[in-house]
């Protein structure tokens, strides 16, 4: 079912604008009565989930707004500078990681602390890598709908990657 | 993000434009220099491996299931809009 489907991405997207679930999903309910009322003219060269999106973030976006005037500042988040040595060069070998960590099996263990990573990235990184990586929008599409420059866009995916990719980093370690 | 001036490029350069990279977004000049210096470094290419599979597994998060109260939730916005 359509609204099963996009259910979940629309409300973790909406929240990353807004400063209660509540009012998240008061958001993705005025986008889906939108949708069903055809008040947003569907625009044939975007794709369904671009638009959907597009609605969505319109209406995040002024629901955040009266309830929150100011976003918070994000921190800068690249790779540690700790990890490297005066060089500029890694102080301490990089540990591979297992080939299985590929595998479906091995993936279904790490979902769950990748899910929870991913819900305390900074908002608009969050954004960013929700629509890109777990949704498979273009980057082109990713700019559309959050009215973000390609430069911009690509700033804030590299940090929710590289912080993503340090979780998953720590976690491994661990086991 | 970063302007590279010298020949050769360093770790902690290498790893802030692995996004440019795999995006396309990098200078030839920029992309060669990477790419010489991940022939190189063993670790920088294992850095590059990482990122693509933190990448694949983000892409393998499904959306959860809806819950049983967001379902009904949007069961009466349609009744709601049908019955207007």
């Amino acid at each position: 079912m359509l609204v099963g489907r996009y259910q979940q991405p629309m409300l973790r997207l909406a929240r990353s604008f807004v400063p209660s679930q509540a009012v998240a999903e008061e958001a993705v309910q005025d986008t889906w009565l939108g949708v069903v009322r055809g008040i947003e003219r569907f625009e044939e060269r975007s794709s369904f989930k671009t638009w959907l999106f597009r609605i969505l973030v319109n209406r995040a976006r002024s629901a955040g707004s009266r309830e929150h005037p100011s976003a918070p500042i994000e921190s800068l988040h690249t790779v540690d500078p700790a990890r490297f040595d005066a060089h500029g060069q890694w102080a301490d070998p990089l540990e591979p990681w297992p080939e299985e960590s590929d595998d479906r099996l091995e993936a279904a263990t790490w979902l769950p602390i990748l899910k929870s990573a991913l819900d305390d990235l900074p908002s608009r990184q969050r954004q960013v890598v929700m629509l890109r990586d777990v949704e498979g929008l273009s980057n082109d599409e990713v700019c559309g709908v959050l009215g973000i420059s390609g430069g911009n866009q690509r700033i804030l995916l590299h940090r929710g990657r590289t912080r993503l990719r340090e979780i998953l980093e720590a976690e491994l370690k661990k086991g | 993000m970063l302007l590279l001036r010298r020949k050769d490029i360093v770790c902690q350069q290498a790893v802030e434009l692995v996004t440019d990279y795999l995006e396309g977004a990098l200078s030839r000049r920029d992309r060669r220099r990477l790419e010489t210096h991940l022939r190189a470094c063993a670790n920088c290419a294992a850095y590059l491996e990482q990122i693509k599979i933190t990448i694949q597994l983000t892409g393998a998060i499904e959306p959860d299931d809806l819950t049983p109260e967001a379902r009904s939730d949007l069961i009466d916005v349609y009744r709601r809009w049908r019955s207007e």
